[in-house]
């Protein structure tokens, strides 16, 4: 599967490697390596299927095909594929897994009323 | 209902025909009634939220089966966990061993009295010998006390080629049995290591004996066995 072409999606590519905090209102495409954080409260990352992600992370959508070591916290809908190594703690209001893919932690459905309150 | 008589006397008498990794996923996919599994139904209906572990592959529909009864569901593979290489070590007697305090610094790292369940499925049978009771000590301390676990054991050796299944929950009592095929391409594990000793399966490595498991869940407060007629006891036990 390839990246999405879009004006509205920053891309790390395969080569790039990023250390730090990652914040922004954009779709964002990580097919590198990045170790940090990674915010991005009202859009979409997707960590492609180079992609290996040490991080927190906070978006409203997440799609994993790739390799992602933290916690993720999503405010609509975490995905993940197949191909997608997954350790951590998932909280999510929903959650798609397809067979084949490897997840090492929590996974935790809140709902609207959960997120407003917090918990 | 003579698909399931099937079903219960095709399973762990291992694969008959076909090379692993060639038939077509469904065809490693049987059903079966679990009687212990059934018995837990009592706990899923509980008003409170539970804190379940699975410790079987990642199963898409035993975390919506949980997760849409408003549960928590800890997920961990411990198969696929024990065949990072760097556990390999060497006993006093030179013998070649698992570390399993290595194993249980990088597993099962939850606070004590954590779970209301533990489904532990086939886990003990498969799990290489000498991880099978640091395990079984550090699932008791993760349990709540009152705590149930749940686990598989075969009655009888069925040979080497006895297949390891995962378990999806399809209904309070129902279980689908899916045929553990590994993917021919290398899989690295979370620490990124490549997994090379696990070849196409995971191998039975004992049969448990009533005694076996009782010694093994001593320090629970309380055992339960069901028999059924596919060679496999299940057991539910009570910390």
């Amino acid at each position: 599967m390839s990246a999405p072409l879009s004006g509205d999606l920053a891309q790390i590519g395969k080569s790039v490697f990023i250390k730090g905090e990652l914040s922004g209102s954009e779709d964002l495409y990580v097919d590198g390596q990045v170790e940090g954080s990674i915010a991005l409260k009202g859009n979409s990352l997707t960590v492609g299927p180079n992609g290996q992600v040490r991080a927190s992370v906070e978006a409203k959508g997440i799609v994993v095909q790739g390799k992602l070591d933290g916690n993720v916290q999503a405010s609509d809908r975490v995905e993940l594929r197949k191909t997608a190594v997954v350790t951590g703690d998932i909280s999510t209001q929903r959650i798609s897994i397809e067979e084949g893919a490897y997840l090492k932690g929590k996974v935790d459905i809140q709902g609207k009323a959960e997120k407003a309150a917090g918990k | 209902m003579a698909s399931v008589t099937q079903n219960f006397m095709k399973l762990f008498r291992g694969s008959s025909s076909g090379p692993q990794g060639e038939a077509p996923q469904s065809a490693h996919k049987l059903t079966r009634r679990s009687s212990g599994l059934g018995e837990l139904a009592r706990v899923w209906d509980a008003d409170s939220p539970l804190c379940v572990l699975d410790l079987g592959s990642t199963s898409p529909s035993n975390i919506r089966f949980f997760t849409e009864r408003g549960h928590k569901i800890y997920s961990e593979d411990l198969l696929v966990s024990s065949t990072e290489p760097h556990l390999v070590t060497k006993d006093e007697e030179g013998k070649v061993v698992l570390d399993s305090r290595r194993f249980l610094a990088d597993n099962l790292v939850y606070p004590a009295a954590h779970f209301d369940v533990v489904l532990c499925w086939n886990l003990p049978d498969y799990l290489d010998e000498s991880l099978v009771r640091p395990v079984m000590g550090r699932l008791w301390s993760v349990l709540k006390p009152g705590g149930m676990l749940l686990a598989f054991f075969h009655t009888k050796d069925a040979g080497p080629d006895s297949p390891c299944y995962r378990f999806h929950i399809l209904d309070k009592d129902t279980l689908e049995m899916q045929k553990i095929v590994l993917r021919r391409e290398a899989r690295r594990g979370p620490t990124g290591a490549v997994h090379t000793a696990i070849g196409d399966g995971f191998r039975l490595q004992r049969v448990f004996n009533n005694r076996h498991i009782e010694t093994l869940f001593r320090d629970f407060a309380s055992i339960k066995f069901f028999l059924a007629r596919d060679n496999v006891r299940e057991v539910l036990v009570v910390r």
